[in-house]
Formats: C-alpha cells, sequence, structure tokens
C-alpha cells in the first residue's frame, strides 16, 4: 500500500484511507446541524471524542441522541458542519459502508441481527475481511478469523449458541450478538445506541463489565437512558439537549450541575 | 487467556445425499426415460410420450428456469422483480433472429429477407441485425442482451435505492415500453407478429422428433446446471449476505459491504438464467412475439415462484411445473376462467400456504 509522509507534523505516516488519530483523538464533530422540515435535530452540536475513551451520551427524549450517530455513520448527511474521524477521514464524504471499512462500528437502537442466519453465520457476515463480492463468492475463513469468532462468541457469553438461529435468541442476547458482530469489524470507534434496553438486571451488569474491558483497546460512544448502568461505566458524561452540548464532565458534576437537573435529571 | 475452539458445522452442503439422488433420477428421466418413451415406445403403445407432451414439458423446463431466476432475486435477496418476462422474451428475440436467419429464402416472398422486413419494403437488414446469422453471434446476444440491460437498469435502480413496490413498478414500466416499441412494424422484430415459421437451426430441420428432443433435452440439462450453480450460490457466503441485505439491509452495509454491488450481480445472473431460457423457449413453442412482455407474464412468474415456496430453489421449480401444468388442462377445459383460478390460486396461497409447497410438504413430513 502507499505511504506517503504527512506534510506538516513529519513525524508519522500516513495511509489513505486510513484513520490517522495521532493527536489522540478518533472524532470531531465540529458544529454540526441537521435540520428535518425546519426542525433542527441538532444545532450546531460540537464534541471530541479520545482515542481510547469510554464516552456516555445522556439526554431526553428527541435531544437528537439517534440522529448524531446517524450522522456519524454517514446515515444522515449534515446541512452545516464537519465531521472528521481521526486528521484526515472526512465521514460526510463517504458511504455508509466507507465508514464502516474505516473502522466506525454501530449497535442500533432496535436490535438488528440477521434473524435467518445462525448466530456463528452473523459473525462470520461481520468479521473483518475483504467485503468484496469476489471474495464472498469464493473466499474461505482463514484460521485465525474463526479462532476470533470462537474468542467473540466466549466474550458475548454465546458459544452454546453458536448454531442457534439468531431469531431464536432473547432480546439480550441479541443485543450481546449485535455488539459482538461489531467487535469482529475490530472497529476503532464503537457506536452503541442504548446497549440494555430491554435487558434483565444480570444482563445489564454483564453489559456493562464487557463494555468497561472493551475500553481502552476501542473508542466507545454508549448513548444510554439508564443512568445506573451509566454511573456503573461511565467516567466522562456528554449531555445533549436540543440539539447541542448542554453540560460535560464526570458524572458527579454532571449530575449537580443546575441545568442537567432542570431539563433531565429533575423530574 | 486461551478460549476453547468452536466448532460449527457452517459449512453447508451444496445437497444432502437424498438431494443428489434426486437430482440423478431428474437427470436419468431427462436423458433417457423421456427420450425412450417418446422415440422408441412405438406410437400405439399406451406408454408412448406423445410429442406434445414433450413439447409441453421442454416449454415447462424453460419456465421452471425463469422460476429459479425469480427465487435468486425475490426468495433469496427480497427484491421483487416484474421485469423477468422482458429479459426471457429478449433471449427469445435474440436467438429468434438467428431462427429467422435460417428460413433463408424459404420465406413466403421467396426473398432472403424475412417476410416482415419484405412487407415492410426494406432493402436490406438494419444494423442490428449484423452477424445474427452466425450461431454463436446469436447465442452470445442471447447472454449479452438481457445482462446488459440488467446491468445498467439495475445500477441506477439500485444506486439510487429504488426498493419494494417502487422497484417493482419500474421494473414493470420498463417490460411495458419495451412490449410497446416491439410492438412497432418499423423496429425491426416482426411487429405484433413477432418471428414465427422458423424451419431450421443449423441446417437441421427444427419440425422434427429428433430436433424436439435435443431441445427438451438441453432445456433440461440448462436447468440442472443452473440448480447446481444457484445452490452453489446460497450456500456461499454471497448467499448469506443476499440474505442478509433481504432482512436488515442497512446492518450489511454497517457490516462494511456495499449492497449495490452484490445486488447487480445477482440480478444480472438472474437475468442472464432468463435469457437463455427464452432462447431455449423459442424454437420450442415455434414463436415469439411482443405479448411474451406482457404485465400478466411478470406476475405469473411471481405466482410459481410463491406457490412452490420462495428461497427454496426446488420449489419454484415444483411451482412452475404445477402452476403451468394446470394451465394447459384449464386452458383446454375451461379457458376463459384461468385466470380467475390463478388469482385465486394466488390469494390462497399468500393466507393459507405462506412457505408455498415446499412449507407444506415440510409440515407434513413432521
Ligand atoms: N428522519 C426524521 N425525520 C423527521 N424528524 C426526525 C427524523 N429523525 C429524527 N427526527 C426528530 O429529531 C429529533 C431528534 O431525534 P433523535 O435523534 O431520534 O432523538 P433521541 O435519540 O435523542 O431520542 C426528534 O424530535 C425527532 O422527532
Ligand atoms: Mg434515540
Amino acid at each position: 500500500m502507499e505511504t506517503l509522509a504527512s506534510g506538516d507534523s513529519g513525524s508519522h505516516t500516513l495511509i489513505p484511507g486510513e484513520l490517522d488519530a495521532s493527536h489522540g483523538v478518533v472524532l470531531y464533530l465540529e458544529e454540526v446541524t441537521v435540520s428535518f422540515d425546519g426542525f433542527r435535530a441538532l444545532n450546531n452540536l460540537s464534541l471530541t471524542i479520545d482515542v481510547g475513551e469510554l464516552r456516555c451520551i445522556i439526554g431526553p427524549n428527541g435531544a437528537g441522541k439517534t440522529t448524531m450517530m446517524d450522522v456519524i455513520t454517514g446515515k444522515t448527511r449534515p446541512d452545516t458542519g464537519t465531521v472528521f474521524f481521526g486528521q484526515t477521514l472526512d465521514l460526510s464524504q463517504m458511504t455508509e459502508a466507507q465508514i464502516a471499512q474505516a473502522g466506525i462500528g454501530r449497535k442500533f437502537q432496535k436490535p438488528t441481527v440477521f434473524e435467518n442466519h445462525s448466530v456463528y453465520e452473523n459473525l462470520e457476515l461481520a468479521i473483518k475481511t475483504n467485503k468484496g463480492v469476489w471474495n464472498s463468492l469464493f473466499g474461505r475463513l482463514s484460521g485465525e478469523q474463526t479462532d476470533r469468532i470462537g474468542e467473540i462468541l466466549y466474550t458475548i457469553n454465546l458459544v452454546d449458541k453458536a448454531p442457534l438461529r439468531a431469531g431464536l435468541l432473547s432480546h439480550g442476547q441479541k443485543q450481546w450478538l449485535e455488539i459482538g458482530m461489531l467487535l469482529a469489524q475490530e472497529p476503532k470507534l464503537l457506536l452503541l445506541d442504548e446497549p440494555v434496553a430491554g435487558m434483565t438486571d444480570h444482563e445489564t451488569e454483564r453489559t456493562a463489565e464487557l463494555l468497561t474491558a472493551l475500553a481502552g483497546q476501542h473508542s466507545i460512544i454508549v448513548v444510554e437512558h439508564d443512568m445506573d448502568f451509566v454511573s456503573s461505566i461511565a467516567r466522562k458524561v456528554t449531555v445533549l439537549h436540543e440539539g447541542c452540548v448542554l453540560a460535560e464532565g464526570p458524572m458527579e458534576t454532571v449530575q449537580h450541575n443546575e441545568k442537567v437537573i432542570e431539563v433531565y435529571l429533575g423530574r | 487467556m486461551r478460549y476453547q475452539p468452536v466448532s460449527v458445522g457452517l459449512a453447508q452442503r451444496l445437497f444432502s445425499t437424498k438431494g443428489w439422488t434426486g437430482l440423478a433420477a431428474a437427470l436419468g428421466v431427462i436423458l433417457v426415460l423421456v427420450p425412450l418413451l417418446n422415440l422408441l415406445v412405438p406410437v400405439s403403445s399406451p406408454l408412448h410420450l406423445s410429442d406434445y407432451a414433450v413439447a409441453l414439458a421442454g416449454k415447462i423446463l424453460c419456465y421452471a428456469m425463469v422460476a429459479l431466476a425469480m427465487d435468486l432475486i425475490w426468495g433469496y435477496t427480497g427484491i421483487l422483480s416484474l421485469g423477468h418476462s422482458l429479459f426471457f422474451a429478449l433471449g427469445g428475440y435474440a436467438f429468434g433472429m438467428y431462427l429467422m436467419r435460417q428460413i433463408g429464402h424459404d420465406g413466403s416472398y421467396g426473398s432472403n429477407l424475412p417476410d416482415f422486413m419484405v412487407f415492410l419494403d426494406w432493402k436490406a437488414y438494419p444494423w442490428y441485425w449484423s452477424f445474427t446469422d452466425h450461431f454463436w453471434y446469436a447465442a452470445m446476444l442471447v447472454i449479452a442482451v438481457p445482462a446488459l440491460l440488467a446491468l445498467v437498469f439495475g445500477y441506477f435502480a439500485f444506486r439510487s435505492r429504488i426498493k419494494g413496490v417502487y422497484f417493482s413498478i419500474i421494473t414493470q414500466a420498463m417490460t411495458y415500453a419495451f412490449m410497446l416499441l416491439f410492438f412497432r412494424n418499423e423496429t425491426g422484430f416482426g411487429g405484433n407478429n413477432g418471428f414465427t415459421d422458423f424451419k431450421r437451426i443449423a441446417g437441421i430441420p427444427i419440425a422434427t422428433g429428433e430436433m424436439r428432443m435435443a431441445l427438451f433435452i438441453l432445456s433440461g440439462l440448462a436447468l440442472l446446471g443452473f440448480l447446481l450453480l444457484a445452490r452453489a450460490i446460497v450456500t456461499s457466503k454471497f448467499g448469506r449476505v443476499l440474505t442478509a441485505i433481504r432482512d436488515a439491509e442497512s446492518r450489511v452495509m454497517f457490516c462494511g459491504y456495499n449492497p449495490l454491488r452484490y445486488k447487480l450481480a445477482i440480478w444480472t445472473f438472474s437475468a442472464v438464467i432468463c435469457g437463455i431460457a427464452g432462447a431455449l423457449y423459442v424454437p420450442q413453442v415455434g414463436i415469439i412475439n411482443p405479448s411474451e412482455m406482457s404485465p400478466a407474464n411478470s406476475i405469473e412468474i411471481a405466482i410459481w415462484v410463491a406457490v412452490g415456496g420462495r428461497g427454496t430453489l426446488i420449489g419454484p421449480l415444483l411451482g412452475a411445473g404445477i402452476v403451468n401444468g394446470a394451465k394447459s388442462w384449464f386452458t383446454v377445459a375451461f379457458p376463459e376462467y384461468w385466470l380467475y383460478f390463478l388469482g385465486l390460486l394466488f390469494v390462497l396461497v399468500t393466507l393459507f400456504l405462506p412457505q408455498g409447497v415446499m412449507g407444506l410438504l415440510k409440515k407434513m413430513r413432521r
């Protein structure tokens, strides 16, 4: 692959199409605005996420959390503002598939796994590899890839469910499978939209453990309503309100911020 | 940390032992039983298979190929095409051009142009008829024309993310536009009469028992070949991506796949199968005209697949056989009621047999 020395910093090499997080920041949103029929779902939103960070985004319904994820993953285009993955990748110019290939994985609010495929096949489809037509027709999983699938099955606690149709899993298990599919893509940035919605307390606890274990290796953004869950994992919390950042900081500080109490916590 | 290796039988087999046996049996029927009963058993014997029956069976084999093609795009990928009769007709017309050139001077005007061109007072073949007197050139057109049309049309439709009923409607509209085009005499494809009165293929007379049998066998082999190919496709990872696109397309995109390429590949392959089926169909029925592209035909193809069972490959073949078998009986016994019956069948299958005949068989086995 062609590499070229980056002009201004000179200290690192740059591979076109690959994440360059040399400044310690994996995601920049700058003054992003998205309107739906005049209604501003995102209003001048600015946000940065550091490499290896586990960030929680909270905010009342309609605050724009899901829309923000749509913008990052290329599902919705920003009307104004910029979205950069690392120093070099302008996400607003890339397709969903290119963004996924570049290393952003997304879990939807409603768990979406391939219900008619087995748990194993779901991971097989997600695993990081050449995703072209030709490779899908004639390629085979390498030994490394099957090992990786085994590891992920273990991580998400679904080893004995591997041959089962994913549609038969419980709601919580589907959420895990979806997280597993994200891990299989070896993303640099993981976006999780309400990962514990509909989970039992036990499942929620396990998910918290899973996410804390994953932070560090990956940068993670979690959108969540469940405040106990957020307190149990978050180091830094961003509160969204009416499409822009209301407050940001450690959970304890945010919890005591008056504006936040007014719009969200104090009900 | 070491994890236990997880061994899961991922590799779906191409066919089960029973499947292979069934295929071998079908091959035996096509290559041995039918030729034997038709050509060797004397006409007086009750076991004799009439020429009519062979021609009907050959025709149904071609329809079954189209049903298979439809299953790949509709059953497996979730894209309902109402343009498959167009690809079928284009394949038929492409090979029909060759058959017309094979008539030579034996037309009713004794010209070396087809009768309809003489009638239009044309003096020479239009440019797009060039080289169609060569068998292999025509055979190439049978594949290239549907493929090219599918590729271009599919590229724009899939790129614009046209889906569901919108896609069905624009494929239907395209087919209708082509039908109107082919109805015009000036288009150079024989207008509403189309092509007929074929005399020969490769210099060999067409209206003989041997030729009929050869075409029947060829259709059977093509069908089995495409069935094997289709099965290889749907058991590959490519096939699993197709069903994933059907079930949750945006998830597929967020997994890093570009659905456009996948849809385009299977859509074009599906069109090519139809083209080849059309080319085998035309010499067996002896005519191709624009009514082959009528909206009802495309809908009928979808009904074969629904009746047999979507996403099963074998089901649609059965569906094509059952519906067309019923049709050939109905159109003799109660011709005016056929369309009512077809509509009723579709409603009943949709309501009570969403998995078609294959679903019913599965239920009975349990
Ligand atoms: N596609 C859309 N069309 C119109 N309005 C939308 C669309 N998507 C989101 N919205 C509106 O934008 C606002 C933000 O929505 P969303 O991002 O889903 O909020 P959250 O996930 O924080 O609950 C809501 O008021 C919602 O109604
Ligand atoms: Mg939301």
